[in-house]
């Protein structure tokens, strides 16, 4: 027998990161089927295509910092990264804009910062947002969901998809991938880029014209199951504790209320309805993958409080009087930058202390260093 | 019921306490050789009074307390003293210390024993002397001695019991209270006699144990029935957390108050005890009976007889873990206390001491080797646990940075080390390690930079001394010549003048005389001080004497240490006749030449008022000489006050840490061994302290003396 020689404590709870992740991952396959079902194989092959590049960056770069690969590819964390652009990302986008997003994402906004857990901002996010300032075209344009979809079309099958990704040249194939990208029929603006460009006319009248509503009252055909989607895998997560569900609910009723406040009834200058905000967009995916980032966020529960509350109302902000489209990724991208100072302005009261907040400056080390 | 506050924090291990509750608790046969470490506490270790080849009872002293913050050890059963020397004890640092071997002779033979049935009759005094008498310390796992902690300053309000035993596998107090507790209530009471019957008197124990909740609160009722307790007992039971058992924590749930930082909880008013300590109380009082024996859980997979055991202290583990139906080759960890704040052993020979609650023999399965530490994630889980409300990531950071100011900041300090950030860290990072190895970095600063003040202090005044002797050169150049040219002036004057002696000269001189003595007087002051102080240096040295040849007499003789105590004796002997003689020396050249040199002053002035020449060097020597006794004690002064200043914080500092100490052992703190050096490091440099103001070697005396000298020659 050799006695092992420890220190306390010797024991340890069931939930490791490698865990964590794992859970994340699975929590997002509600919010997957949902996309797929309703735009078809791009999401996944998206995924596909995002995971390969993460995971190949990343063992790049970790042996180039001389560190064992294998031990850093097991906590998942590049493949949590690649699953959240997938997801983010357009489905059918070329497959180089995935490749840029995940490359930036992984070499630049994770690993050139220091790599897992030193990153301030969100490495998704980072790249998300570096391809839609970079391809607004490709990444403005989404496939209309099947319900849509005039009778005898369908969204392309798996086989048609994977050309269209890769822009397979060939002329059969070229053309239908041209085809795929000027038919109106197949792709769109989404939803809540078209409600605000609604050409004057009032919700209601806008929603009975516009296809995605025609299709889906709440926030758009297909876009309301896929945020369902996510915040069922939401739900998961906050009931297997991976995170708490401070950031989250603080992000949706912010978002919520602020709809709420500045929602008319239906006017044609209308923000949308809370519901709309809440279930379009990138909603759901933002308040449970994405602002629940423990890395990028804020660290006590109030912290995590004002954190997503902030976030919250600058997705709206940012959608209702902004340039863009959607506004996840740039609203939590300023937040992480807000994060260092709401950390520093929540710090807890420990105990035994009257005030909140840091102690005074310590004299030895002071002390010592006049000395040296 | 009484109402319970909340702790911030806490997590929920498997308990794993079923196993070794399934019977009562069992004896354990007596085993041939019992291993007595003289240092099973917190504080000094303790000093033996028996030697190799003596034989003793069961309850015999074989050890005493050394010192106030130290614990008396017994002998557990009747034997032969077979050795007193170093074996491996059972400590984190997994070192050997000394230990007294008896080799038992299967008798069990009792001491005479002395009960104190009635022990309402006996005073606070003779209550506390029994509680120490026993040597009976935190029967909790940390072990500071109990009757120190039963004499604080301030006035208790609240009594805490503490029954909580939040520790995973840990059943030692559950079954101790489920069989014994009409004996811990007669203990409890005695406690409230000993702290002037405290208002309030709170069992806190966790809602996991309703049996022993249960046989509390009848033993408490029924008790209070018949009369055999006068205080009123209130058990509280309060829900399963870890870490509600912590000193801190328990208060605060109890009371809803917190331990200010860096304070004892009896500056609240309140003493926190351990139950297991209670019910040795009991016995030494009640009982007369030493404490000798504890209650051990024995627990883990690789037992197949898990348990609560009556264990004799020095048991060797290998043998309570035979008892135990231990399997060697099952065992991956063996653990003594808890699995969250334990620590490990890596020799079954090391015994069961006064604070051994658990033995926790863990197979692979409950101790699976830990991964390897991954990158933080930030997921705040940590602080989520954290009892003390700490940022354990961030404390990470800047442990991993070294960044002792920003450690300060973020409350290292208040850091209890109850291991829950660890539990908790899905990257299984060693979280309180690092913690340790910070606080441990952070206490060797501290004595660094108190070594450094030190040596700078010591250079400045060198530096100093060496300008200021330099000047007096100088200044006794400058004052001779003076001498010479006023010399050369009188002779001029009364060669020209020739009359007799200027009346208004006279004056002049005697103003000038009287000055002087004003200011040998005025100095006056400080000589005395310095009698005083080198008088008490002479008696602590006598004290030191006394004691050194007191242990020197007490040493067995075939005993390996007595050369070394001979040595010290001797030594101590030469600081003694030095302070003596310093004494002597500073008496008859300080206070006896400045009297003769203000007695010749006064006396030439009356004798011989007219001889000009003479009076005028006479008064320029003498102020001279004033200003360079003034001088010279002035920078003896400050030495000396130095040596005294450092003195004084050093008492003040030994003070503190003895007050950490006492902390970290109600804290459960796995740095008391830590504490503890520091205790012990800072005693020694106080006895240096000591002897360096005994040896003070006045040096510009001895040179202020020839000077004195020198000018009288001058006369
Ligand atoms: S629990 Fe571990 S991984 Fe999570 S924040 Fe704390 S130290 Fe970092
Ligand atoms: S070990 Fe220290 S930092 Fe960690 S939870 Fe306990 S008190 Fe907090």
């Amino acid at each position: 027998m050799a006695l092992l020689r420890t220190t306390s404590p010797h024991l340890h709870g069931p939930q490791t990161t490698q865990h964590v992740m794992q859970q994340l991952l699975l929590a997002t396959v509600p919010g997957l089927i949902a996309l797929s079902w309703h735009f078809g194989w791009g999401s996944l092959i998206n995924i596909v295509i995002a995971s390969c590049t993460a995971l190949a960056c990343e063992a790049t770069i970790v042996s180039l910092r001389k560190r064992p690969a294998w031990f850093y590819l097991r906590d998942c964390s590049a493949l949590v990264t690649a699953v959240l652009i997938g997801l983010a990302l357009p489905p059918l986008a070329p497959w180089w804009v995935v490749v840029v997003a995940t490359t930036f994402a992984i070499v630049i906004a994770k690993h050139l910062y220091g790599g897992m857990g030193y990153n301030p901002f969100n490495p998704a996010m980072v790249g998300y947002v570096v391809v839609l300032v970079s391809f607004p075209v490709e990444m403005t344009t989404w496939p209309v969901a099947q319900s849509m979809l005039p009778d005898g079309l369908s969204t392309p099958g798996l086989w048609e998809s994977i050309q269209v990704v890769f822009q397979f040249s060939g002329s059969a194939v070229d053309s239908y991938s041209s085809a795929y990208h000027s038919i109106d029929a197949y792709t769109a603006a989404t939803p809540l880029d078209s409600f605000k460009h609604n050409n004057g006319l009032l919700a209601e009248q806008f929603y009975d014209q516009d296809a995605w509503f025609v299709g889906g009252r709440w926030a758009g055909a297909g876009w309301e199951w896929v945020n369902l989607g996510f915040l069922t895998g939401g739900c998961y997560l906050l009931y297997q504790r991976i995170f708490t569900w401070h950031a989250p609910v603080a992000m949706l009723s912010a978002l919520s209320i602020m709809a709420w406040l500045n929602f008319d009834g239906g006017s044609s200058v209308s923000n949308g309805s809370a519901s709309m905000h809440l279930l379009s967009g990138a909603t759901m995916l933002g308040a449970f993958f994405i602002v629940t980032d423990p890395v990028t966020s804020a660290v006590s529960h109030t912290g995590r409080l004002i954190y997503g509350a902030l976030i919250g109302v600058l997705i709206f902000v940012i959608r209702a009087w902004g340039n863009y489209p959607d506004a996840v990724a740039f609203a939590v991208l300023l937040m992480n930058f807000a994060a260092p100072f709401i950390d520093y302005y929540t710090l807890p009261r420990t105990y035994g202390h009257e005030k909140y907040g840091l102690g005074k400056k310590a004299s030895t080390s002071q002390q010592s260093l006049d000395k040296d | 019921m009484n109402k319970t506050w909340d702790i911030p924090g806490g997590i929920h291990p498997p308990e794993n306490k079923l196993q070794s509750l399934k019977q009562g608790i069992a004896e354990v046969p007596l085993p041939d050789i019992l291993i007595l470490p003289l240092n099973q506490h917190i504080g000094a270790p303790a000093m033996p009074v028996v030697k190799p080849g003596d034989t003793v009872l069961k309850g015999q002293l074989v050890a005493e307390p050394n010192g106030f913050v130290s614990a008396a050890v017994h002998a557990p059963s009747s034997g032969a003293i077979e050795a007193i020397e170093d074996r491996a004890i059972p400590h984190p640092s997994a070192m050997d210390a000394s230990c007294i071997v008896i080799r038992t002779d299967g008798e069990d033979r009792w001491v005479d024993l002395h009960p104190n049935r009635d022990y309402r009759a006996l005073t606070i005094r003779q209550l506390l002397n029994l509680v120490r008498d026993a040597g009976i310390t935190g029967m909790g796992g940390a072990g500071f001695p109990s009757a120190v902690k039963l004499q604080p300053r301030q006035s208790i309000g609240t009594l805490i019991i503490n029954a909580t035993e939040c520790e995973p596998y840990i059943t030692a107090d559950d079954g101790l209270i489920r069989e014994r507790a009409d004996e811990i209530v007669i203990g409890i009471d005695i406690l409230a006699q000993i702290l002037g019957n405290p208002q309030q008197i709170l069992i806190g124990i966790e809602n996991n144990k309703p049996e022993a909740y249960t046989a509390l609160v009848n033993a408490c009722e029924s008790a209070a029935k018949n009369g055999a307790i006068t205080s009123s007992i209130e058990v509280v039971s309060f829900a399963t957390k870890y870490p509600s058992g912590g000193e801190k924590q328990l208060i605060q749930i109890l009371t809803g108050q917190e331990v200010p930082s860096g304070k004892l909880p009896a500056e609240l008013g309140i003493v926190c005890h351990n139950i297991g300590t209670v019910y040795a109380v009991f016995r030494a009082v009640y009982l007369g009976e030493p404490l000798i024996s504890r209650i051990t859980t024995v627990t883990g997979n690789s037992c197949t007889k898990p348990g609560n055991y009556e264990v004799l202290l020095g048991t060797p583990t290998n043998h309570l873990l035979g008892t135990a139906g231990f399997d060697e080759v099952l065992c991956q960890r063996l653990i003594m206390g808890g699995p969250m704040m334990g620590y490990t052993l890596n020799d079954l020979n090391a015994p069961v001491i006064k604070s051994t609650n658990c033995l926790l023999a863990a197979d692979i399965v409950e101790s699976p080797a830990g991964n390897p530490a991954q990158a933080c994630i930030r997921c705040g889980h940590c602080s989520e646990v954290c009892p003390a409300s700490l940022l354990p990531q961030q404390l990470y950071w800047y442990a991993k940075a070294r960044d002792y100011d920003q450690l300060a900041n973020h409350h290292l300090a208040d850091c209890i080390e109850c291991g829950a950030c660890s539990y908790v860290c899905p990257s299984e990072i060693p979280l309180v390690q690092y913690y340790r190895a910070a606080k441990g970095e952070i206490r060797l600063i501290e004595q660094e930079v108190i070594v450094s003040d030190r040596a700078r202090q010591r250079f400045e005044y060198h530096q100093e001394r060496l300008t200021k002797a330099e000047q007096d050169r100088t200044a006794k150049r400058e004052a001779r010549r003076e001498e010479a040219r006023k010399k050369a002036a009188e002779l001029a004057k009364n060669n020209s003048e020739s009359s007799s002696a200027d009346e208004s000269d006279v004056n002049v001189d005697s103003e000038v005389i009287q000055a002087a003595l004003a200011r040998v007087s005025a100095t006056k002051n400080s000589p005395e001080q310095e009698l005083k102080r080198l008088e008490r240096a002479v008696t602590a040295a006598e004290n030191r004497l006394a004691k050194a040849e007191e242990k020197l007499r007490q040493c067995p003789d075939d005993d390996s240490r007595k050369k070394v105590l001979e040595a010290a004796v001797a030594q101590t002997r030469l600081r003694h006749d030095d302070a003596v003689n310093k004494l002597s020396r500073f008496k008859i050249a300080d206070i006896a030449s400045e009297q003769t040199q203000s007695a010749n002053a006064s006396a030439k002035l009356a004798d011989d008022p007219t001889d000009k020449d003479q009076l005028a060097s006479d008064r320029a020597s003498l102020a001279i000489k004033n200003a360079q006794l003034k001088a010279a004690r002035q920078a003896d002064m400050s030495e000396l006050e130095k040596l005294q200043n450092q003195h004084d914080s050093l008492q003040k500092r030994v003070e503190k840490a003895r007050n950490r100490l006492e902390q970290a052992i109600s804290d459960n703190d796995d740095n008391i061994d830590a504490y503890r050096v520091a205790v012990e490091k800072l005693d020694i440099k106080l006895n240096n302290s000591e002897t360096a103001i005994a040896n003070f070697v006045p040096d510009d005396r001895t040179s202020d003396t020839l000077h004195i000298e020198d000018s009288e020659q001058h006369n």
